[in-house]
């Protein structure tokens, strides 16, 4: 019981760079279990090793957790399997391109163009592989003018 | 025989001092996509030795983390290749010098992943993903440089030439049985790849001369002193402060 609430509340909560997504979209969201004292252990995977949001990501993890019903709640970092965009679902990829920037294409062919995902221009420019976020990179629509962010393949 | 904790001091220390050196072009690149990505550069190298850092600290138990591994020791105790502590000199030479590290560290972190030491083959897993990206970076400006204007093709030619001896360093057998490899045997690989973009960008692989080494013992270069008096020194004047 505590269990699924504490899951869910972990799930939902969102990434502090990719607002539009949460965590259990983005896919770092490994395991939660619960004892039977409420003490909860939530594993993380990070997508960059040095990616600045994972302090605040665990903090605000063992807070819905503990709003959740969690008594003690240790978040612990796992590297390994290595966090891939490949787990994003189509859902969270289509919330992406609602809000201006290109989901990331294969991991497998991390160099492929994406389209615009204003104007579904199909063969945009990049202006910087690196972006305001270690995930992103800076593109430019010629067809519609437009810059903007593609959450690279990793 | 290099040991588990020595050999990840080793990749520890180069990722942080390429991190702080890297990091030096905030606020001094040439254009602003150029800023964003080296600070980037800069971010992942520092993931990275926080990630080999704190695994060296827990194996070593004597109670120190990855602050006191990066602020609490002395030159002597460092175990990075002069490589990462070069000043960064001009663009070129910093393109130079990310073409040479990345490539090394893209290779590495590939064979890494599958060694049978669970926690080293994680962090390398995920960080062979990232130096894939550096590659890429520096591939692009040594091409543009190299195979652009007269003056642009001198100033990549004279950096790669510079740099050059520094690279030698990176493939001295310095690896423990953990680590599943023998770093010499990527030396190959390494001049294939940095062959390749080198013949694009129209330049020419120096003659190998002189060879930089003691950066894994403990000698550096003159330009390591003050770059960690720089990194150190808001640490070591406000112990024990926190954010």
């Amino acid at each position: 019981m505590v269990k699924e609430r504490v899951e869910a509340a972990v799930a939902a909560v969102p990434d502090p760079e990719l607002q539009v997504l949460s965590i259990g979209e983005l896919g770092m969201l490994r395991e939660v279990s619960v004892d039977d004292d409420g003490n909860a252990v939530v594993t993380l995977t990070p997508t960059y090793l040095g990616c600045p949001a994972l302090e605040l990501i665990k903090a605000d993890v063992a807070a819905a957790a503990r709003a959740a019903g969690a008594e003690r709640v240790e978040v612990v970092v796992s590297m390994s399997p290595p966090w891939t965009t490949d787990w994003l679902s189509q859902a969270a990829r289509a919330k992406l391109t609602e809000v201006g920037i290109a989901p990331p294409g294969r991991a497998s062919l991390p160099l492929l163009q994406p389209g615009c995902p204003r104007c579904a221009f199909p063969d945009t420019e990049e202006l910087s592989s690196f972006g305001a976020a270690a995930c992103m990179a800076l593109r430019l629509c010629p067809g519609c003018g437009e810059p903007f962010e593609h959450l690279k393949a990793h | 025989m290099t040991g588990l904790l020595e050999y990840l001091l080793g990749l520890g220390d180069d990722a942080l001092v390429a991190a702080q050196r890297t990091a030096e072009w905030c606020a001094r690149a040439p254009q602003l996509e150029e800023e964003v990505a080296l600070a980037n550069l800069a971010l992942d190298q520092l993931g990275q030795a926080r990630a080999f850092l704190t695994y060296a600290g827990e194996l070593e138990g004597e109670g120190r983390d990855e602050d006191a591994l990066a602020f609490l020791r002395d030159e002597h105790e460092f175990r990075n290749v002069q490589l990462v502590e070069l000043p960064n000199g001009d663009f070129a030479v910093t393109v130079a010098k990310t073409l040479f590290l990345a490539a090394y560290q893209n290779l590495l972190y590939t064979r890494l992943a599958r060694t049978a030491e669970p926690r080293l083959a994680g962090i390398a897993a995920k960080a062979a993903k990232e130096s894939a990206f550096h590659v890429s970076y520096a591939s692009l400006w040594t091409v543009r440089l190299g195979d652009g204007t007269p003056l642009s093709h001198r100033r990549m030619r004279d950096a790669v030439e510079e740099v050059w001896p520094y690279t030698h360093e990176l493939f001295e057998p310095w690896a423990p049985p953990e680590a599943g490899l023998d770093p010499a045997a990527l030396h190959g690989p390494w001049l294939e790849a940095v062959g390749r973009v080198l013949g694009e960008a129209t330049l020419t692989r120096p003659q190998d001369g002189w060879a930089a080494t003691g950066g894994r013992s403990g000698r550096h270069t003159e330009w390591f002193g003050p770059l960690l008096a720089d990194m150190q020194s808001v640490h070591r004047a406000h112990v024990g402060a926190r954010w």
